[in-house]
This record gives structure tokens, sequence and C-alpha cells, in this order.
């Protein structure tokens, strides 16, 4: 296991570095810079904040500089955000968009897991096309249309959460359930799958015939492989989870990492673009790493080669 | 869809030009054909469809109302008989804009479909037909970009090289095409091994002629379904990028742009976020209907997701 994981770590050197040039190179390209802004600069101003922040020099040379701070997880300093480095910014916001990402994740799961539990056990009755419908409807109706409508009844007609912000934990609710319930709907197509496909097998006859409770059969035999397909759908989940949050953030007004992120590619804040990108790639790839060797230690047919 | 179905038909069996193999092609997509009318959620979701697609295309020409057409003495009106869908700030009537919008969201999820296809089947064949080295080396960069945060380079994309309908087609096609390309491998793999293209193989034809002229027909099932439910995955990418303010720029509009403009102002004229909220939804239900229909008529085997 642990040669697996080294080597999945090593493999991502290679990945990083291509994301980390690509868009380095990408962002400069482009025409536009961090201090062409509406409001005119003297070319003098110009050009001593672009010797201050080393633009002046050759392309090859900032690239090699960035790597060579990078590796000492220094982010450099925000183009727009005067005084601030893109490391501090980083550690502000992204907190606030774990949370938000793990609660609905959290959302996800548990909601997810307990419809597809329902409509596999009680297959073809009212039970299991309710909680289908219900799937369905989540995967239709994107996160931008259902956050808004969320808002509408819930904090405008009802008046039970605030319509934005992220203040008390009470303004946590309508963004994650937001989020949340739409990953909700594949994770319960998904358990709902995989449930039905082990509750066929001769393994849960044998638990039933030793006169295990249903209660045990369900949650402590068939529920582990079951649950096989969610776990192997959590990888994309949690990469659109994250990025699903730049919507939500929108939406919400929430001050996390996505909105910045958007933000600061409409500024073209190089450094904040490249450092949030690098940070979500190297998450996004950890946690999917994190999610394959869960995969392998839930299902004994897998083995890590 | 039946012309569709049955004219791909009619090209099936175009590189075998046996008198048998013609017949049985024709009544497998026939075979289809029936299973598929007689799923209900099925034939309602290609029936949404068709009504949705005519109303977009005819719709505009027949109202009186252009889409960029302001009224400022009527702003935010209500549905009413003038305006079926009410107006927007500008007095414009939403019925036109939605339905305009429709053509360019469906347009563009129909033409960045065609670009992950296009990517997906070639890409897929290739590795699939070669196998070996070839193949390992193709499908693991597959794995890799799996697990990139690819929604945050369409961003990026979008912000730097402006908002352009082609550059956002292209960029969400470059995005979508993996899942396609793992299917289409798949199928291949098998294929390779079947005597008819052993057959071709010994008098002679060239790879690409065996590739494109003998196996992709023989996919086509395998493809059309992954198609269908590709459409759905391109449209709400569209929807996300201009409900960010990165997809179609205005007076144009999207389904994506109308929840976005909507969504600002639900709260005193929530019917400018349901219409476009509804209608965006209703037809993401019937492509995913209309896609598991077709996998169930087509007898496609589910892959892993």
């Amino acid at each position: 296991m642990f040669r697996f994981i080294a080597r999945r770590l090593l493999e991502t050197i290679p990945v990083l570095l291509i994301i980390i040039t690509a868009t380095f190179f990408m962002i400069r390209f482009v025409p536009g810079g961090p201090f062409t802004s509406e409001k005119a600069v003297s070319p003098e101003i110009k050009a001593n904040l672009e010797a201050h922040y080393g633009l002046d020099k050759p392309l090859y040379q900032q690239y090699f500089d960035y790597l060579g701070s990078l590796m000492k997880g220094d982010l450099g300093p925000s183009f727009k955000y005067p005084n601030r480095t893109v490391n501090e910014i980083i550690a502000d916001k992204l907190p606030v968009s774990l949370e938000l990402g793990l609660t609905s994740l959290a959302v996800a799961l548990v909601f997810g897991i307990t419809l597809g539990v329902i409509a596999a056990i009680k297959r073809n009755t009212w039970l299991d096309y309710v909680s289908s419908s219900i799937a369905m409807t989540g995967i239709c109706i994107p996160t931008f249309v259902l956050g808004p409508i969320l808002v509408l009844v819930f904090a405008i007609h009802l008046g039970w959460f605030n319509a934005s912000g992220w203040y008390t934990s009470y303004d946590r609710v309508l963004p994650a359930a937001t989020l949340g319930l739409v990953y909700s709907a594949y994770v319960a197509r998904l358990t709902r799958g995989g449930m039905l496909e082990i509750l066929n097998q001769d393994y849960i006859r044998t638990a039933r015939a030793k006169g295990a409770s249903e209660f045990r059969v369900i949650f402590r035999h068939a529920l582990k492989g079951g649950l096989l397909p969610v776990v192997s759908f959590l990888g994309p989940a949690i990469a659109g989870i994250l990025t699903g949050s730049f919507v939500i953030e929108t939406i919400f007004q929430i001050p996390g990492l996505g909105r910045e992120f958007v933000n600061s590619a409409f500024n073209r804040d190089y450094t904040l673009v490249l450092g949030t990108v690098i940070l979500y790639a190297s998450l996004i790839i950890v946690l999917n790493l994190v999610v394959d060797v869960v995969q392998v230690w839930l299902n004994p047919k897998l083995k890590f080669d | 869809m039946s012309v569709s179905l049955s004219s791909s038909a009619d090209r099936l069996p175009s590189g075998i030009p046996l008198p048998e193999d013609l017949e049985q092609g024709t009544s497998l997509w026939k075979d289809a054909w029936h299973r598929l009318a007689k799923n209900k959620l099925a034939v309602f979701g290609g029936t949404v469809l068709i009504v949705l697609a005519i109303a977009c295309i005819v719709g505009p020409w027949l109202s009186p109302y252009g889409y960029e057409d302001n009224n400022l003495n009527n702003t935010f009106s209500p549905p009413s008989g003038a305006h079926w869908l009410g107006t927007d700030q500008l007095g414009r009537d939403l019925l036109v804009r939605l339905l305009v919008g429709g053509r360019i969201s469906i347009g563009v999820g129909l033409c960045a479909t065609f670009v992950a296809l296009t990517i997906g089947v070639v890409y897929g064949a290739v590795a699939g037909f070669f196998g070996g080295k070839i193949d390992s080396l193709m499908m693991r960069i597959v794995d890799i970009m799996y697990a990139l945060p690819f929604t945050i380079f369409v961003i990026l994309l979008m912000v730097f090289f402006g908002r352009d309908i082609w550059l956002l087609f292209l960029a969400i096609g470059a995005v979508e095409w993996l899942t396609m390309s793992r299917i289409v491998r798949g199928q291949i793999m098998s294929l390779k091994k079947m005597e008819f293209i052993e057959a071709a193989r010994s008098i002679g034809l060239g790879k690409r002629r065996i590739i494109f002229r003998h196996m992709i027909p023989n996919i086509l099932g395998p493809i059309i379904v992954y198609t269908t439910l590709t459409i759905p995955a391109v449209m709400l990418l569209e929807a996300f990028l201009s409900f960010l303010g990165l997809g179609v720029q205005p007076p144009l509009s999207s389904w994506g742009v109308l929840i976005k403009d909507g969504a600002e102002k639900m709260e005193e004229y929530p019917w400018l976020l349901m219409f476009p909220g509804v209608v965006f939804s209703l037809t993401l239900f019937s492509l995913n209907f209309l896609g598991d229909g077709l996998r169930d008529a087509l007898d496609v085997r589910s892959s892993k997701d």
C-alpha cells in the first residue's frame, strides 16, 4: 500500500508541474495585465510597479523565480491587494470554502445514502419511486436554480434564514443544502444500484439464514459493499463540490476562495490565480488518492497495483 | 428521433455488404426503437425535447416582439395576455428571450457535444485498437485528466480570451470527452477479437478504414447513448459559466444568462427566475430520461459511473 501511495504521489509531481507551467504561460500571453486598469497609471509608475513585482524580467526568469519561491511554499505577493501575500489571502478564505465544502459533502452523503438505502430495501414500492424521483429531480435542477429558489422560499417568504452572508451557523444551512442536495441525488442513485446488487449476493442470504436481524444484515453486511460505487464517485464529487462552490459563494455572498478566484481572474491578479489553481489541483489530486486507497480498503477484490 | 435512428441503421451495414448482416443490423435498431417507444419516460422526454426545439426555432419568428426590443414603459410586467411570461427590467418580452436563449443553449449543447464526441471517439478508438503501451499511456493520461479541476481552466480561458461563443463550446467540448473515450475504448477492445475484423485485416484493409468503416458503425449504440447523456452535462456547464457572467454576452441570452438575471431580481419579480429555471430543468430532465431510455433500449451495459 505504501508503495502504491508513494508511486501515485511521485506521479503527481509532473502533473502539477504541467498545470503550473500551462497556467503560468497562459495568463502571461493574455492581453491586459494587473496594472492596466480603468484608472490610467502614468508610464513611470507602471514601470516602477512592474519592477517591484519582477514583471520587467524576461518571462523565463519570472517562471523560474516563481518555481523557486513555490518550493519554499511562498506563492508571492498579490497584485491587486497591496501589501497582502497570496498565502495570507488563501489562509483567510480557504477555511470558509472548506467549511462549506465539507458541510455540503456531509449533507450529500447522509441524505443520499439514507435515500438510496430506503429505495433499495423497499424496491418497487412507492417509497422507492418517491426517493428515486427526488434523486432525479436533484440531478436535473442545477445549483444556480435550486439556490435562488431555496432563498426565495426559506429566506424571503418564510424568513427562517438570512438570504446571504456568512456570520452565524444558521447562515451555513442554505448554502450547504443547495450544494449538498444536488450531489445527494447522485449518491442516492449510486447507493440504490450498489445495494440492489449486493442484496442479491449469497453472503447476504447466509447472513439472513444465520438469523441476523434485518437491521444488522443491511448496516453490518450489505452497506459496506453497497457503498463501493459511492466511494468511487467521491473523487468527481469532491472536485464538483469545490468548483461548484464558486456559484454558491456568488449566490449567497460568502467570502470564500471560490469567489475570490473568479474575481482574481477578472482582475488579472496573476499570482492569486496561479496560487488558487495550484491549491485546488493539489487538493483534488490528493483527495482522489485518498478515495482510491479507501476503495481498495473497502473492496478486498481490488489490489494496489 | 426516429429519423436519425433509421438513418444510422441505413448507414450501419455499409461496411459489411452481406444481405444477412443488413437484415440483422436493421432489426437490431427496430427492436431498440420498439423498446424505446414502450418506455413512457423516454417518450415523454423525447416529445418535450422536440416540442422545445421547434418552439425555439420557430417561436421567435411568430412573436410580435424581438429579443432585444426595449419598452421602458412596461418593465417588470407580470405574465399577461400581451406578454405571456412577463417582461424584464428593460421591458423585453421574456418568452422571446427564453426561446432565443434556448437556441443558444441547445446550440452550444449540441456543438460542444459534437466536439467532445469527435475527440472522445477518435481517442478511445485509437487507444483501444492499438492496445499495449500506446493504450496504457493514453488511458493513464485520461485517468490523470479525470482528477483535474477543468472547470477552473474553462473559467480562466473564458476570462482571458474573451467571452467568445466559439471558444465557449470548444473549451467545453475539450473537457467533456473523457468518459466517451473510455467507453469507446472498451467497446473497440472487445470488437478487436471478432472474426469480421480479422477478415477485414486479412484482405489487407488499412487500419483507418477498419476503425472508421467497420468498428465504429458497430458501436453506434453506446456512442448514441453517451452522446445523449453528454448533452445535459454540457448544457449545465454552459449555464454554469453564463451564471458566473462568463458565457454568452448581452444582448444575446442563454438560459444560464436568464437564470442569472432572474436570480438577481427574484425577490420582487419571481417569474423572471421561475420560467427559465423550469424550462432549463425540464430540458435536463428530458435529456436524462431519453438517455436512460436509450441505454435500456440499446442494452448498453452500464459502465462504472
